[in-house]
This record gives structure tokens, C-alpha cells and sequence, in this order.
């Protein structure tokens, strides 16, 4: 069969998340071979506009019920079944949680070479991708080739865009045969996070917290800031070590590394390892009470100032600017 | 429970990364080198079941002989022995899976922990393709951990993007730390002590007979662009806050 791009994504009640728009428009840039997209589960043909949208040439939907509680090992034995017939030369995955757990896995079984969160993919000589990822959380960046037969990459969200470009997919039946009573590891239950938190990886606008904050009650500023942006919430290292919010706000390089159009650092410092997290930004607006603070160096904007007199200012100053729009 | 728990050896994370001149590898001297503060939690964790359970943990690491440093200090946390393999630093995550993988099999476990990336290449593979290798099932980026010995099994909740999911499986199996399945605990000083008479074996990569070509080649490495000059505004927070916004909605259009 032709050599192609095989993009591999999750999808929840037959949504997808933009991620898998933004692997199809770079999939699109790779090669000449088809853009086949998988995905899995009961509602998997749900996806068939979005993906047609985006430029798919072909789908294959995996919605039996083996493939109905995700199996790291067992979904990994199946793919690996149906690459050679596939025979993809390259192989996507969003770099999120479950899609860096099957890639790695995949990569483990094909043998094949991985290249993790990559920022920008291109075709290059001899038919080999050249990648470029973040490494040590971005303080540096990493252009690397994977010299495998199959070349492998997840992709980050939010740094490439999605462009459309529609298509009419040819649906494939390619399934293995595969026996679902010998995957092992498998998922028995899916807690959502409590009502309307946006996650931190893929949104547009953060506002974060830090010391400057001063007590864990105090971070309803940020709330307030955040929902009239229609933003997402984080913190430093240090705030959420003392529990003033749950660790998954930790935005740095031991916790969530962002890439949001605008970051809005406040109350933060800005250590070494938090700087790494938040480098991906476009825009970084920093407000602190102390002109040295080396988040400034970083900040395309910032002030300088008591964070409890400006922050529900320019809360008020958003509300304002939005409702004109 | 006999425990294996790989760990390897990471710059700081307040350690301001420099890039050779030659884009092939960063500037070594004057970096402050430590466990993988992923591993640490998987450490944290594999003590926590053998004091709980009884058994032995077991440190597996590789890498240059500096990371002697790093196995002692895990075992200063009441490890019980190493084995290290010495490996060139640049290895790339298949390689040093596969190495990994052969020593691990080797020792014998019921279960293998590891971090759920380290933080210098943060790759995120080591773990899962030791699982593949050794065909073990495997679960990532963990912040619970209920161990069923009866049943042998694992209960296993592990993060996603705004949600997280309970994964049940057979062990031996390989688990992947994430921050906030436990607080890794302090050396004590009496253990620091214990740690230097503990047995560290040694294996080099070459006796274990791996055809380990690299799948993955850093061509080179470089710096993230410079960021712009800042505007910075200060003075009364009510003028301040209208510019800011004023600069957001009608320079950089974001708003």
C-alpha cells in the first residue's frame, strides 16, 4: 500500500480535541502519500466531518467493542498489526497524556524511533522528517531525525495551526483481529475534572498565581481575571507545594509546560524552572510589585505594582473591552 | 515484593542550561546533578510498598560514572542495592530502554517504577518501551498506587488533561511516576551513612550484547528565540491596568 501519514488520536463522546486538526494540517505538509486518521471507540464515526474538514483521504474507525475502555498494551498490539499493511512512513500522535502512553508503547513494539512533543514538523531529505522539540522544558530546543523505517512524533497542542482543507474520506476496514480479554492494562473508569476547569496544555489564555499571592483565598482574583478572559488558571511551583491549589496548576518544568497565546504571570518571580514551563508563550504579562523580579526579563509586558490594586483593575478594564466586542 | 526502580541523572532544574558552541551537548561544568525529580517519586513510592509489604528495592540506573552521586543519594532514601549500567550520556531513549530492559529482566521483579519522564531530554519513553520490550503491561503518569497482592494485581489513577482515569492491571508491570502520588522523603544522616556500604554492581553497556543503534539522532541542539524588549508600565494601578489592557486589545490584538 502507498506510504502516507498515520495520524493516531483519542476522541470522548465523538468529540476530538484541536490538536487532531492541527496533526492533519501538518500531516498534510509531509508527504505525498495519504493522510489516514484512527481513532477509537463507540462514537469514533462521530469524527468523520471534523476529520474530512481537516483533509483525512482516509479513516479508519475502530468502534468494536474491544476498543471500547482504552488498553495501552492491547491498542498497541493492534496498531502494530495493522502498520505493515498500512505501511504508513509516518506515524502522528497529540503529545498528550494517553497519546504519549500508546506512542511510546507503539515505538517499544514496531521498534521504531520516537520523536516526543515536537513543535514543528518538515519533510526533509530522503523522505526523513526533521522535527524540533523543546528539551530540558525549553530552555533549549532540539532538531532531530528518526532513522527508523517508520518515523514516529507526537505533536504538542496549541503551537501549530489548523487550516482546513476538506476531503472525502475513503472509510477503511482494515481491523485486527484482536481479542480483548488479552489486553492488561486496562481503563475502568473516567473522572472529569469538576465543572468548566479549562486544562492548562491547550489553553489560549492562562493566568497564574505565585507567592506574591499571599493565601490560597487570595487566588479568587485570579478566578475572577481568568473567567472574565475566558482563561485557564495555574501557579508556580511553590503554591502548589503548600497546597494552596492541586498540583496539577504547576505550571514549570516539573509540572505543566504551556504554550497559551497570552500568560499572565502574577504574583511570580519567575525562577529558572518556571520560565522553561511558560517559554512557549506569545505573549507574557507579567505583574509584580518587584521591578527586578526576573519575570520581567521574559514579560512583553508587565507592571509594576501591587498585583491586590491592579488585578481587579484590569479585571474590570477586560470586562469593559469585551463587552464593546 | 521485589521492586526495581530505574532512575537516571538530571541537571537541576534551577540550572541554567547552556548549549556547546558546537550545538552537539550542553556546556557540563558547573551543572548541579540530580535524581530525575520524577524518579524520586517512584523511589518515595517503592519504599513506601516494601515498608508496607516487606521485599527489596533494587535501583537500576545508567548513564556516566558521575551518576554514582544519584545512586547513593536513592539509596540514602533506603534503597537496598544498585546496579549501574555505564553508558555514554547521550544515549537516545531506545537504547537506554532496551539496556534497561536486559538488566531489569535479569534481576528478576514483581514490579518496575520509574518517573514519568525525566526532565533533560523529557522524552516520556523510557518507561513504556521497557514495558514492550519485556511484554509487560505498563501505566503512566500515576498519582495512586494500590498494590493487590492477593489478586497480584495494580489499581492504578493516572492524569490526563483536565480529567483522570483509573486503569486496573496484572503485575509484574511497569509504572510511571507522576508528581503528587507521594512526598519523597529526606535522606537522614545515619542513612546517608548506610548508603556508602550498600553493594552498587557494576555493567557495562557493551557486555550486555544489544544491537542498540540509535533511532533517534539530535543533529543538533540551540537556543529558544530571544524574547522582545519589554514595555513596562508602572504608576497608579488604575492607569496602569487601562494601558495593559489598552496594549493587549489594540497592539498585540489578543484581547
Amino acid at each position: 500500500m502507498a506510504k502516507g501519514v498515520l495520524v493516531i488520536f483519542d476522541q470522548n463522546n465523538g468529540e476530538i480535541r484541536h490538536v487532531v486538526l492541527e496533526m492533519l494540517t501538518v500531516a498534510r505538509s509531509l508527504g505525498d502519500g495519504p493522510v489516514t486518521a484512527l481513532t477509537f471507540g463507540k462514537d469514533a464515526r462521530n469524527t468523520l466531518d471534523k476529520l474530512a474538514e481537516y483533509g483525512a483521504e482516509q479513516v479508519l474507525f475502530w468502534d468494536g467493542d474491544a476498543y471500547a475502555r482504552y488498553s495501552s498494551d492491547g491498542f498497541a498490539a493492534a496498531i502494530a498489526e495493522a502498520v505493515p499493511e498500512l505501511g504508513p512512513d509516518v506515524i502522528l500522535f497529540p503529545a498528550t497524556a494517553w497519546g504519549k502512553d500508546l506512542s511510546a508503547r507503539l515505538a517499544g513494539v514496531l521498534k521504531a524511533g520516537l520523536a516526543t512533543d515536537c513543535l514543528h514538523l518538515e519533510a526533509g531529505e530522503g523522505g526523513r522528517v526533521k522535527a524540533v522539540r523543546p528539551v530540558y522544558a525549553g530552555k533549549a530546543l532540539a532538531e532531530v531525525t528518526v532513522n527508523t523505517p517508520v518515523q514516529m512524533f507526537s505533536l504538542r497542542p496549541n503551537v501549530n495551526a489548523a487550516v482546513p482543507a476538506p476531503a472525502t474520506p475513503e472509510i477503511l476496514s482494515i481491523s485486527p483481529a484482536v481479542d480483548s480479554a488479552a489486553f492488561q492494562a486496562v481503563v475502568v473508569e473516567r473522572n472529569e475534572a469538576q465543572g468548566g476547569v479549562l486544562e492548562l496544555t491547550e489553553a489560549d489564555i492562562i493566568v497564574s498565581g505565585g507567592r506574591g499571592i499571599k493565601a490560597p483565598e487570595n487566588f479568587k482574583l485570579l478566578d475572577d481575571m481568568a473567567q472574565a478572559l475566558g482563561a485557564a488558571v495555574g501557579s508556580s511551583r511553590p503554591v502548589a507545594d503548600e497546597g494552596w491549589v492541586p498540583h496539577s496548576y504547576h505550571i514549570g518544568q516539573t509540572g505543566k509546560v504551556v504554550s497559551p497565546t497570552v500568560y499572565f504571570a502574577v504574583g511570580i518571580s519567575g525562577a529558572i524552572q518556571h520560565l522553561a514551563g511558560i517559554s512557549g508563550s506569545k505573549y507574557i504579562v507579567a505583574i509584580n510589585s518587584d521591578p527586578e523580579a526576573p519575570i520581567f526579563k521574559v514579560a512583553n509586558y508587565g507592571i509594576v505594582g501591587d498585583l491586590f490594586q491592579v488585578v481587579p483593575r484590569l479585571t474590570e478594564e477586560i470586562k469593559t473591552v469585551k463587552a464593546q466586542q | 515484593m521485589k521492586i526495581l526502580v530505574t532512575v537516571k541523572q538530571v541537571p537541576d532544574t534551577a540550572t541554567k542550561i547552556q548549549i556547546r558552541a558546537d550545538g552537539q551537548g550542553i556546556q557540563e561544568d558547573g551543572i548541579k546533578w540530580v535524581i530525575n525529580p520524577y524518579d524520586e517519586f517512584a523511589i518515595e513510592e517503592a519504599l513506601r510498598i516494601k515498608e508496607k509489604q516487606g521485599g527489596e528495592v533494587v535501583i537500576v540506573a545508567l548513564g556516566p560514572s558521575r551518576v554514582e552521586e544519584a545512586v547513593r543519594q536513592s539509596l540514602a532514601m533506603g534503597a537496598d542495592r544498585a546496579v549501574v549500567i555505564s553508558a555514554d550520556a547521550s544515549v537516545d531513549p531506545a537504547a537506554a530502554a532496551t539496556a534497561l530492559a536486559a538488566v531489569c529482566g535479569e534481576e528478576g521483579f514483581d514490579l518496575i517504577l520509574t518517573g514519568k519522564q525525566a526532565v533533560d531530554d523529557d522524552s516520556a519513553q523510557v518507561g513504556p518501551m521497557i514495558a514492550a520490550n519485556l511484554g509487560l503491561p505498563q501505566v503512566t503518569v500515576v498519582l495512586k498506587l494500590e498494590v493487590d497482592e492477593a489478586g497480584h494485581r495494580l489499581r492504578a489513577e493516572r492524569e490526563l488533561e483536565g480529567a483522570t482515569e483509573i486503569v486496573e492491571l496484572p503485575y509484574p508491570a511497569v509504572v510511571t511516576a507522576q508528581r503528587g502520588l507521594n512526598e519523597p522523603r529526606y535522606p537522614t544522616l545515619p542513612n546517608i551513612m548506610k548508603a556508602k556500604k550498600k553493594e552498587v554492581r557494576r555493567v557495562s553497556m557493551d557486555s550486555l550484547s544489544l544491537a542498540l543503534e540509535p533511532r533517534v539522532t539530535v543533529n543538533r541542539l540551540f537556543a529558544p528565540p530571544d524574547r522582545p524588549e519589554p514595555t513596562i508600565l508602572s504608576g497608579e494601578p488604575e492607569e496602569t491596568a487601562k494601558e495593559l489592557v489598552r496594549l493587549l486589545h489594540s497592539e498585540a490584538k489578543v484581547l
